[in-house]
């Protein structure tokens, strides 16, 4: 029961990732392709906890808040560039 | 009954997630598009961490609500990138959908 969710959610969760990916790809503009990465890396947070429950394994918690730091931190740089020109001015 | 509950979760947070990825690919404009991942991936991710919650806390001995930080920290910063990047199109004047309201000639 529980393990035929989990593939059925990896499932959904790839065919996510590649939408986003799709949206990187064709993005008409930059703040388009931007959206759609902070999408893929929220998702891949999604992933790597459901990644953890299949493996009953607590230690992917960690891995999951540091890529929500470094996704967020990325998204503001280059926010930032776009708006100013410039990142730490 | 517990896998159930787990099951339940994991389910709706990837359906959320599918759905919102869905509206990214297909809305028309920036300003809609911005509208679909960032409601709906928030929900998706705290979806699946209800679940992880359930399925730890059943199956060790404590409560296990670290998990919990994920969750605080994007419900803090999915607004303010979200408010950043409609900042930036705005900025570039982006095209807008024709039917768009009260919009000065973006």
């Amino acid at each position: 029961m529980l393990s035929l969710a989990i593939e059925a959610a990896f499932a959904m969760m790839t065919l996510a990732l590649l939408l986003n990916l799709w949206r990187v790809v064709r993005g008409p503009d930059l703040p388009d392709r931007i959206l759609a990465l902070d999408t893929m890396y929220i998702n891949s947070i999604a992933l790597i906890v459901l990644y953890g429950v299949q493996q009953k394994s607590e230690f992917y918690f960690e891995a999951a808040l540091l890529i929500a730091v470094m996704g967020f931190v990325g998204t503001v740089a280059v926010v930032k560039y776009l708006l100013r020109g410039d990142i730490v001015e | 009954m517990i896998e159930i509950l787990v099951s339940f979760f994991l389910l709706v947070g990837a359906a959320f997630a599918l759905i919102g990825s869905w509206g990214l690919v297909h809305l028309p404009d920036f300003y809609l598009r911005l509208h679909g991942p960032t409601k709906a991936t928030t929900l998706g991710v705290g979806g699946m961490i209800i679940g992880s919650v359930i399925y730890f806390s059943s199956h060790g001995e404590t409560l296990s609500l670290h998990e919990l930080l994920v969750t605080l920290f994007l419900f803090i910063t999915a607004p303010v990138s979200a408010h950043m990047l409609a900042k930036a199109a705005l900025h570039l004047q982006l095209r807008s959908e024709e039917r768009t309201r009260n919009r000065n000639d973006v």
